[in-house]
């Protein structure tokens, strides 16, 4: 019978070599489902994984990683907060929507007129939008003490029904022959989040999401907010007697992961998506829950994590294109790889041991 | 506008089965939840089943083997996430976010080749007698199997959580899976057999949508019907009796808002389409704290 | 191959792109396909694969063909179609609406490779577009409609309120108008191209409200089905033949065939005449096929169904021919008018006689 003992700490050891592991399960056995489809494994697995950074046009797919990447990455390190806290935003993809609506509309509000001012009204509107659509799940849960997951889950739909109702509706192009969407923030100067170096891939929100990154690395290691929150996570009431108000770390925890991904919504809208749509969400903030546990919650981690993810997008994407791989191959390789990494974990955080007592 | 064309026994009739997939998708999440054990991952297991029961019935060409092999379908890919979850720990969230994306490859891959085939037909149950009872008989009593073994599953699901030592055991599990471990009972074998079953329930939804509703394959046929069985089960504040209201209220509001429209109303729809969630989160306030089962999503690990 | 040829091949493929120079000598035409939804999805996306298949066989080892499926409208669509030219695909259709701006954007970096946008309205030396007059198929059921039904109203179940969902509206009204004035449209938005289980609400709907033929812009089969378990109502297919539910209730349905365009188009690259064009062909050209109409429809029904569908393909009858008056009562087209394509393109307004309004 195997044992699972709890290590009092984190294995050190582990914690590195664990994603590492996944990834070269995730290689061995999705390269069995690729050879089952008629493919040759390694040629897949290589355009999968290598491809994207050492082909012969790795310096389009590089840039790339960073535009694929970088909404993961800033919301993730927002949902890392909470979810070290033990306040669980899994609403983030509603935020993300909330935060490019409200970025959106600012700057449409203001077209055609040109100011430098626009934009930094923008950002505000995005981060203030996702931060309230955020607090609203925090807010239920202090006063009332609902549940938080299903409460953010729920506004998800209903940014989604907001979305489809403002691209067909109050946002719509007046110059777009009657198709839902809005006009192409891109093309409108003051309001477009354009690439910063032309061909480079760096927008402002590839800037912001390392800004995050590294703001969340020295909040976490160095500041008290970030003892509190590790605190709260681990021993609730040893934080309770340390001084952490729980109400007022979940308004924190739930606003702070809010503004985060309403801000990733909006650089996105601004720049790389262009346009309000009504399916401009593609998934990012759900994408992003597990981006924040593959990266252990840690903001560099996450940041590997963010780019590993970027790549089997942009690698899958060659794939199909270059070796006729079905889509739905791609998707199966990135649950796989999920589940790999969330069951090698189990050696990071206890030690297996081999008992002869038959467990209860 | 013409109201008087929308009938309302016809408009019933259609909301029975037009809620049975997500209803029997939300027992099924109901009983798992009820359990201690939030799995995410309903759109991947209804979608897998889908495709598990098109792809037997075709094969044999009968519609009832075809629901069982679903619910196999559904039950084996929770075990991976049961087996994530109860045995190697794993966060439950992201690995239910995992399952979904998983089901969605696997099953696009399975149904390569079963495009623009029909699935083996399955007829309307005419109960004698009580199909002929006016108004109700046609509201109630003319639907195919599916819908009334739907209905039947949540009333055998009210009767065990409420009136068996297992449904107490299972609660039980669910409040405070460390007393439960306490007392000796199985807190990793209950949670996992909860698991196969809410498997099974949305493997048993999907077949719904792939052999009767539409009734054909496509990728992507579920389109967040798992999703919404999730709102369902949370709106029900997780007791069956109030599930099938709220499964017949979320495919109300659809059923309703487009009576409306063919009856000349304009509507604003996705307004309308909202309200169902802004409702659920309504029913989450009233209800306050501490309804939701105590461990819900928590990771359990017997200390010893 | 080490690092460093690696970046000097990178930038040298970089600034041959950029110059558009062939990126590489190559002796097989590529063509690159984009698509917004699955291979498998039986509608929309499907036709469009079809078509792809058609150039295959029709060219066999003089071209290559290469696809990408579900791509989401926004950056990823940006990243897919940039891959392909930079893989040395000739020409590239992006085959969604919703592609247009991006379309045109890696264009512009792309001067030698030829675009073909689906749908759009924008156009540039090498983006060309193109889109069938569906409205010429839905003018064919209308007619067969307004003679099939006997309770005199008509379902039709719309996906989106833009011009190409009102102009089938309009023209399977005026051509059901002409053979039976009582004739009464129902109208429902499912606000979806493709949900089954709402399509299927939506038929039924109809259906209990009286209507006897149901006419769908949305994708999936599942008010064939619905359709099929109320008993004596008829459909279309749309989109594909559907012709596994026929007899009854689908007796004759829209094809999108795409096979003709794609293989001219790739013809034209191959002999070096391509061009940009805006192409909007209808049954004349064989873009719409009109499924066969099967015995349920009475003879005589069929054969005048078909004299329309060869006068429309003949360029004998325009389903838009005055005089028509607008909802208002206001005068569209005088006495023997056809209507004008850039009228048609952004019709956004309902003929006189149906009612209710076009959701804004």
């Amino acid at each position: 019978m195997i044992v699972l003992d709890k290590r009092p700490q984190p294995s050190r050891m582990w914690s590195y070599a664990a994603p590492v592991l996944a990834v070269v399960l995730t290689m061995v056995v999705g390269g069995i489902l690729f050879a089952a489809l008629g493919k040759n494994p390694v040629e897949v697995i290589r355009t999968i994984f290598l491809d994207p950074l050492f082909s012969k046009n790795a310096w389009f797919y590089r840039p790339q990683l960073l535009i694929k990447g970088a909404p993961l990455v800033l919301i993730a390190v927002g949902l890392s907060f909470g979810f070290r806290a033990g306040i669980w935003n899994i609403g983030a993809e509603g935020q993300y929507i909330m935060g490019a609506l409200c970025g959106a509309a600012v700057g449409l509000a203001f077209y055609p007129m040109e100011s430098w001012l626009i934009f930094p009204l923008m950002i505000m509107a995005g981060a203030i939008g996702g931060a309230l659509w955020g607090l609203i799940p925090g807010l239920l849960k202090v006063r009332f003490g609902t549940n938080e997951i299903l409460v953010s889950l729920m506004l998800v739909y209903v940014a989604e029904s907001l979305l489809a109702a403002m691209a067909l509706g109050p946002l719509k192009n007046p110059e777009g022959m009657g198709f839902p969407g809005s006009r192409n923030l891109s093309q409108y100067p003051s309001a477009a989040n354009l690439e910063l170096i032309s061909g480079s891939g760096m927008h402002w929100g590839v800037v912001a999401a390392l800004i995050a990154v590294i703001f969340a690395y020295v909040l976490l290691a160095r500041h008290m907010f970030g003892f509190q929150v590790r605190l709260a996570g681990q021993a609730p009431r040893a934080a309770r007697f340390a001084g952490v108000n729980p109400a007022r770390m979940i308004l924190i925890c739930m606003g702070l992961s809010g503004a985060l991904a309403g801000l990733a919504g909006m650089f996105e809208v601004s720049g790389p998506a262009g346009q309000v749509t009504i399916d401009f969400n593609v998934g990012y903030g759900f994408t992003a829950i597990i981006v924040a546990f593959l990266g252990r919650l840690h903001p560099v981690g996450i940041l590997l994590a963010g780019a590993v993810m970027a790549l089997t997008y942009i690698g899958g994407g060659i794939a199909q294109s270059n070796l006729g791989l079905p889509a739905a191959a791609i998707s199966l390789l990135q649950g796989m790889l999920l589940f790999f990494l969330l069951a090698v974990d189990v050696l990071t955080n206890y030690r297996v041991r081999f008992s002869n007592r038959v467990a209860a | 506008m013409d109201l008087s064309a929308i009938n309302p026994i016809l408009l019933l009739a259609s909301l029975m089965v037009a809620a049975t997939p997500i209803l029997l998708a939300a027992i099924g999440e109901l009983v798992v939840e009820r359990a201690g054990v939030l799995n995410l991952g309903v759109e991947g297991m209804m979608i897998t089943g889908a495709i598990c029961g098109f792809i037997i019935a075709v094969a044999t060409g009968s519609p009832w083997l075809g629901f069982i092999g679903a619910a196999i379908g559904g039950a084996m890919l929770s075990l991976l996430f049961g087996v994530l979850t109860q045995f190697l720990l794993s966060n439950q969230v992201a690995t239910g976010l995992a399952l979904t994306l998983f089901g969605l490859g696997l099953s696009a891959l399975m149904g390569q080749g079963y495009l623009g085939i029909r699935a083996p037909s399955f007829p309307d149950w005419h109960i004698p007698l009580l199909g002929d009872i006016p108004v109700i008989g046609p509201i109630v009593f003319q639907h195919d199997p599916m819908v009334y073994i739907g209905l039947l599953i949540v009333a055998s699901v009210w009767f065990f959580l409420n009136r068996t030592r297992g449904g107490l055991i299972l609660r039980a599990v669910g409040e405070n899976h460390d007393a439960a471990h306490a007392l000796g009972y199985h807190v990793r074998r209950t949670r996992m057999l909860a698991i196969m079953f809410g498997g099974a329930c949305a493997g048993l939804g999907g077949a719904y949508l792939s052999l009767v509703r539409v009734p054909q394959w496509t990728e992507g046929m579920t389109a967040g019907a798992g999703w919404i069985a999730l709102a369902i089960v949370v709106f029900a504040s997780w007791k069956p009796g109030r599930l099938v209201l709220g499964a017949y209220l979320f495919g109300g509001v659809t059923v309703l808002q487009l009576n409306l429209q063919a009856a000349g109303v304009a509507v604003p729809v996705e307004y309308l389409s909202m309200s169902p969630y802004l409702a659920t989160i309504a029913v989450l306030v009233i209800m306050s704290a501490g309804r939701a089962p105590g461990s819900l999503g928590r990771i359990f690990h017997a200390a010893r | 191959m080490k690092r460093r040829t690696l970046l000097a091949s990178g930038v040298a493929a970089a600034t041959l792109a950029m110059a558009g120079l062939p990126a590489l000598a190559q002796d097989k035409t590529k063509v690159g396909f984009v698509y917004v939804g699955p291979v498998g999805d039986g509608g929309w996306t499907y036709e469009h694969d079809k078509g792809r298949q058609a150039v295959e066989a029709e060219f066999g080892d003089a071209v290559e063909t290469v696809f990408v499926e579900s791509v989401p409208e926004g950056p990823d669509a940006v990243r897919v179609m940039q891959q392909m030219a930079l893989d040395g695909a000739d020409l590239i259709f992006t085959t969604s609406f919703g592609y247009m701006d991006q379309t045109l954007e890696v264009a512009a970096k792309f001067p030698d490779v030829k675009f073909e946008h689906a749908t759009g309205f924008k156009t540039a030396d090498n983006v060309g577009i193109y889109s069938a007059r569906f409205y010429e198929g839905r003018a064919v059921q209308g007619h067969i409609a307004g003679n099939l039904t006997k309770s005199n109203i008509i379902g039709y179940i719309g996906s989106f309120p833009i011009p190409e969902v009102v102009r089938g509206i309009n023209a399977a009204y005026l051509a059901a108008k002409a053979v039976n004035p009582d004739v009464e449209f129902k109208i429902v938005w499912a606000y979806t191209w493709f949900d089954p289980a709402k399509e299927a609400e939506a038929a039924n709907v109809l259906i209990e409200q009286g209507a006897d033929v149901v006419l769908q812009h949305t994708d999936s089969t599942a008010p064939q089905a619905a359709a099929q378990a109320a008993g004596n109502v008829y459909t279309f297919g749309q989109a594909s033949d559907m012709a596994e539910y026929g007899p009854m209730p689908r007796v004759s349905s829209i094809i999108d065939n795409w096979a003709p365009y794609y293989i001219a188009r790739t013809k034209a690259v191959m002999d070096g005449t391509w061009e940009s064009d805006s192409t909007w062909d209808g049954i004349g050209a064989g873009m719409v096929g009109i499924g066969e109409i099967t015995d349920a429809v009475p003879a005589d029904v069929k054969a005048s169904a078909e004299a329309l569908r060869d006068a429309i393909a003949a360029g004998e009858i325009h389903p838009f021919t005055g005089p028509v008056n607008k909802q208002d009562g206001s005068v569209w087209l005088a006495d023997g008018e056809t209507a004008d394509d850039g009228t048609l393109l952004g019709m956004n307004f309902y003929v006189e006689g149906i009612e209710g309004d076009i959701p804004q």
